[in-house]
This record gives C-alpha cells, sequence and structure tokens, in this order.
C-alpha cells in the first residue's frame, strides 16, 4: 500500500499540473496569472525540499535560507536586468544616482547567461561553505544555530538594502523584460517557465529521494538523532553536515533563479529573517522529515496566503500563527501527518505501514 | 610472555583537583575478557573515556596494539579498532535496526562513499548474521526506538561488534535488564571474547561470576586495588570493605 502510494501521488501530481492545468488554460478556464502564480509555488516547494533535508532530516535549524534562495534570485536578476537594454553602454538607474559611470566589476559576469547559471549556484553554495565550515567546526548546534544564522540572514539583508552596494537597494532589482530573447511579458513564455518550474521540481525531487534514499540519507537521521555516536561510529559528521548544507544552499537557489523571472522581481524583502521563519514554517506545517510534506507545505502555505490576503488581508499573520500553533500542539507530524492519521482512521492504509520507518 | 593487545603505564586525569585515576600497570591480552568492578567514582568509566579518546589523560602511555593512542582523536582511535558501547544506550532511536547496524558496519564512511553505497551480498550477510548473535534476527525491520531496553543494549553490541573492533570497551551492559536478559548478555559476551579482546564494567556480582573468565580488577578512588580471580577477589576483605561499606560486607558476602 505504501509503496503503491509512494507511486501514485507524483504520478497524479505531475499529470494534474502538467497536462490538465496548461488545458485549461488553453481552453480560457484558467488566467495566465494563475499560471504563472502556481509556477512560483512550484519554485518555494524547491526550496523547502532543501529545507527538509537540512532541518527535518538532518536537524539543522537553519534560519538562513531565504539568503540562498535570494542568492540565486539576484544574479538572474542582474543578468535580466543588463539585458533589458542591448546599448552597450547601458547602466541601471540606481547605479547612474550612485554617480557610477561603468558597470561595478561584479557586475560584469552577468551579462551572459551561461556564466550567471554558474555563479548563481557557485556563489550560494560558496557562502554556504563558509558559513557551515565555522559554525559546524565549532559544533554549534540547535537553538544557537537558530541565532547565528539569525544574525547571517540580518547582517546579508542589512547588506543589501544599502544602495552603495549597488544591488538595487530596497527597491531591489526590477523592470526585466527578455530572457534569453523571449519576451518575459507573452503567455506563451510564462507558461514555459511554469513547465521549467514544474520539472525542475520534479528533477530535485527524485535527486532529494536518491539522497535520503541512500546510506547517505541514514547518516543524516542519524546525525538528527545523536551527533556524537555518529561520531564514535567514524563518520566525519562535520563532512556530511556540510555537505548537506551546501546541497540544501543550491536547491534554495535554483529555486530562486527560477523565482525571479516569474515574479518580475527581486527585492531584499525576500531575504529577511521573516522570510527564512516563513520558509521553515512551510515545512513545518508541510510534515518535515518527509519530502512529499515539504512540497505539500510550501504549495499549501502560499496558497492560502493568496486567498487570504485577497479576502481578508489583515488576519493572514493570525491565521498562519494558529495553523503553527495548532501543528505544534496537535499534529506535530504536519498536514502529511494529518492526513496518514485520517487515512487510517478509514481504513486506507493499515497503522503497520503508517507507523514504518522511512523508506 | 605473548603479545598485550592493550598496555596501559602510569595513566593519570584529574578534574578540578580531583585525582579520577591513577592506574599504574593494566594490560589486556587479545581475545581475553576483562571484568572491572569497582564503586561509584572509582574511575571506570573515566578510564574507558581515555581509552577511546573522549577524554584528554594528564600523562601516561596507553599502547595498543604496538602503537600509542594517547592524544589522537575518537575518529581515529576507532578507526584502531577500538569500539565503545555506552552505559546509556546512544542508538538512533528513529532508523531501523538494519540500518543502525549497516551505519556501524566497518567500511569506507566518506560523503561520497555514503552517497554512492550499493548494498552488496557480503555485507547484508555480515548484518544478519551478527543479529542472529545477539538475538535480534527477528526486529530487524523495526524502528530502534520502540525495541525493549534489552534489545536496545543488544542493538548497542552488535553495532560495536559490526565495527569490528579488536577491543570492544562494554560499559554496565546488564544494567535495568531482567535476569534472563542478563543471563543471555553473558554468553552473548563470553562467546564475542573469543574473537576480540573485551573489557566490560559491572556491578552485578552473578553477572560477574558468570562472565569471568581468568581475571577481574577492581578499581577503588581511581586506583588498581587488586587484579585476580573471581573467588580470589570476592574473598579479598579490603575488596569486600571498599566496594561493600564495611557494614553491609557480611550479609552480602552470605548472600553470593
Amino acid at each position: 500500500m505504501l509503496l503503491k502510494s509512494d507511486k501514485i501521488i507524483p504520478i497524479v501530481f505531475l499529470s494534474f499540473f502538467a497536462i490538465l492545468l496548461p488545458l485549461g488554460y488553453s481552453a480560457g478556464l484558467i488566467s495566465v496569472n494563475s499560471i504563472s502564480l502556481w509556477g512560483r509555488y512550484f519554485c518555494f516547494a524547491i526550496a523547502a525540499l532543501g529545507i527538509d533535508l537540512i532541518w527535518g532530516y538532518t536537524g539543522i535549524m537553519s534560519m538562513c535560507q531565504a539568503i540562498f534562495f535570494c542568492l540565486g534570485g539576484y544574479g538572474i536578476g542582474m543578468y535580466l536586468t543588463l539585458q533589458a537594454d542591448s546599448s552597450p553602454a547601458f547602466l541601471p538607474d540606481f547605479m547612474s544616482w550612485n554617480n557610477l559611470t561603468e558597470l561595478p566589476f561584479f557586475w560584469m559576469p552577468f551579462q551572459n547567461f551561461i556564466p550567471t547559471l554558474l555563479l548563481g549556484l557557485l556563489i550560494p553554495a560558496a557562502v554556504a561553505f563558509i558559513i557551515g565550515y565555522f559554525i559546524f567546526r565549532s559544533r554549534i548546534k540547535g537553538v544557537y544555530m537558530a541565532i547565528i544564522t539569525q544574525a547571517l540572514a540580518l547582517s546579508v539583508y542589512l547588506l543589501f538594502i544599502r544602495n552603495e552596494t549597488n544591488m538595487g537597494g530596497t527597491n531591489g532589482l526590477t523592470n526585466f523584460k527578455t530572457l534569453l530573447g523571449f519576451d518575459l511579458s507573452q503567455p506563451a513564455v510564462k507558461l514555459g517557465l511554469y513547465m521549467v518550474s514544474l520539472a525542475t521540481l520534479a528533477g530535485v525531487y527524485q535527486i532529494c529521494r536518491h539522497i535520503v534514499g541512500s546510506k547517505f540519507g541514514k547518516v543524516l537521521l542519524a546525525i538528527r538523532d545523536s551527533e556524537s555516536r555518529v561520531g564514535f561510529t567514524a563518520y566525519r559528521v562535520l563532512h556530511y553536515k556540510l555537505t548537506i548544507f551546501i546541497i540544501a544552499a543550491v536547491i534554495g537557489a535554483i529555486a530562486g533563479m527560477l523565482y525571479v523571472p516569474q515574479t518580475g522581481i527581486i527585492t531584499p524583502g525576500r531575504m529577511d529573517v521573516k522570510a527564512s521563519v516563513e520558509m521553515l514554517m512551510w515545512v513545518a506545517l508541510g510534515g518535515r522529515g518527509h519530502l512529499k510534506g515539504a512540497i505539500l507545505g510550501a504549495i499549501s502555505v502560499n496558497c492560502l496566503y493568496s486567498v487570504c490576503t485577497t479576502v481578508f488581508p489583515e488576519g493572514w499573520l493570525f491565521i498562519l500563527g494558529i495553523l503553527y500553533v495548532l501543528t505544534v500542539l496537535y499534529f506535530d507530524k504536519g498536514f502529511l501527518g494529518l492526513f496518514e492519521k485520517l487515512a487510517i482512521r478509514v481504513g486506507l492504509k493499515s497503522r503497520k505501514t503508517a507507523a514504518a520507518p522511512l523508506p | 610472555m605473548i603479545d598485550m593487545l592493550l598496555t596501559v603505564k602510569d595513566l593519570s586525569v584529574s578534574f578540578g583537583g580531583l585525582q579520577a585515576l591513577n592506574l599504574h600497570n593494566f594490560s589486556l591480552a587479545p581475545r581475553e575478557l576483562r571484568v572491572i568492578i569497582g564503586p561509584n567514582g572509582a574511575g571506570k568509566s573515566t578510564f574507558m573515556d581515555l581509552l577511546c579518546g573522549r577524554t584528554k589523560a594528564d600523562h601516561g602511555t596507553v599502547f595498543f596494539d604496538g602503537k600509542q593512542i594517547l592524544g589522537m582523536t575518537e575518529i581515529q582511535i576507532a578507526e584502531m579498532g577500538i569500539g565503545r558501547k555506552f552505559q546509556k544506550p546512544s542508538i538512533f532511536p528513529s532508523l531501523s535496526v538494519y540500518d543502525n547496524m549497516l551505519l556501524a558496519t566497518k567500511m569506507k564512511k566518506s560523503v561520497l562513499a555514503s552517497l554512492f553505497f550499493k548494498m552488496d551480498s557480503a555485507i547484508d550477510d555480515k548484518i544478519r548474521h551478527t543479529a542472529v548473535r545477539v538475538g535480534l534476527h527477528g526486529v530487524l525491520d523495526k524502528c530502534a526506538g520502540e525495541l525493549s531496553h534489552g534489545q536496545k543494549q543488544w542493538l548497542e553490541i552488535a553495532i560495536v561488534v559490526l565495527q569490528d573492533p579488536k577491543l570492544m570497551l562494554i560499559d554496565e551492559p546488564a544494567a535495568g535488564m531482567s535476569d534472563r536478559e542478563t543471563e543471555k548478555t553473558g554468553e552473548l559476551l563470553l562467546e564475542l571474547s573469543t574473537q576480540h579482546g573485551v573489557i566490560v564494567i559491572e556491578h552485578d556480582m552473578h553477572f560477574v561470576k558468570q562472565i569471568a573468565q581468568k581475571t577481574v580488577t577492581v578499581l577503588v578512588n581511581g586506583q588498581l586495588l587488586t587484579e585476580g580471580t573471581f573467588e580470589e577477589v570476592r574473598n579479598d576483605q579490603r575488596v569486600i570493605d571498599s566496594y561493600l561499606g564495611r557494614s553491609n560486607s557480611e550479609r552480602i558476602k552470605a548472600s553470593i
């Protein structure tokens, strides 16, 4: 039963979003904006997978994952900003206001797509390596890890809101026009980005499944259970934590790179401490320690956000807060755990398979 | 004289001025099972902590398999072949019994090796064989957190066995076990000592009687009080006085 549902859910998910939704769009039932919105949800779901790896599976409470999302996002944002005008001496407005006459050196590589793609992944990986190396080498854990990463998130945020950083300040980067020659305002291009996001989500999910199912994944769970015991069993815990931290950062960056062309803007607001905490909440609400839970959490919380902010704008934070309290108090396995309980109640799933350890 | 597996000379450590251990001479032959007894605070667990690199010694020498191991890291010592079972069970509760054993099995343990690890029948056989030895073959798929207390202790021992150590340090294996479980644990330890050097710390005298083959070492206040067979040690008045307390000694001696 478990194996069966393991295969059925992804197939239903994929066929619904890859076939039915685009069909609905071409039949005129769904607006292109909704398509684009779902594309962004998929980006959040990708980032949530990375957070689940590091928090749900390894037990490292990192509160700076939004930084990696934004580093990827800013990378592609810089490329898109430079693409918006083809004249060779083009400078973004905010640079002219800073009295710059030519492009700063760190903007140079972002004139071309391939270097943008590489740097968009390599910079977050390098940042994660540096942060992770010093934190994990000092064996900082638990609440101290949370505090340090929050402080880091705040300092990177403060760096990006400065106008002198030449990254657009609080306004961020916007006014994107084309990506690889495709006009971003075209519905067909939006649909294309939606499909790419969905495909990437599927691919990242598969990779995460492989990671979690491998012996490496078991070591991660073991680190969550008893870090010192893993060390006594001759595993180098530092290497393992560092590897998964970098993997999570790169996954976050991929999500950010897909997100920015679809929203058309990236601002430092996406990387403040609140943004990182919200990302953790997606995973907590969906069901941490389960990849499907992370995806479910990211999509459902963001759906709820979209609905609430149109129907009941002042209430959103209260609703999120109540949901979070309920999760902590009554269903600590998140929505996924709740569904599982319901499935047992109606007899769809036997108690035995539900209690089985992760595959 | 045969080559000793472990030779300890003048090993000492103190914590905040209190001398926790001051051991002048201790040695263990290959495939010997040694029981260490002593009252609380005698330095038994500290001795194991020193041997496996968890605590740094003030001075002294520890030769294991011909090499000085003081100053090595925990990981280096584990790789040299000293496996430790802690007093408190510290298995991985969210992994299955099988996976607990898989992680412990001696193999390459780098990140890449783990990412691209492929199960082979030799490892599978080894795990299943060990499971039979420790009596856990019926519960391999169970979550380790759901095991009974005795089963957790055996899983711990299995984890140490799978690291294929030359020397196993086992801290209070029978603590909290039922009589039947205790007896089974004793048989297991005796069987293990046919292939590994084993040092056991234990309080339960019936259990010590069951497993002590040749030598029992008595530590008191961080120092070696005496060494001898179980009978010799049991009848040694100094041991009885220090270990059981003078007032209780007669009564308990009679009961053994």
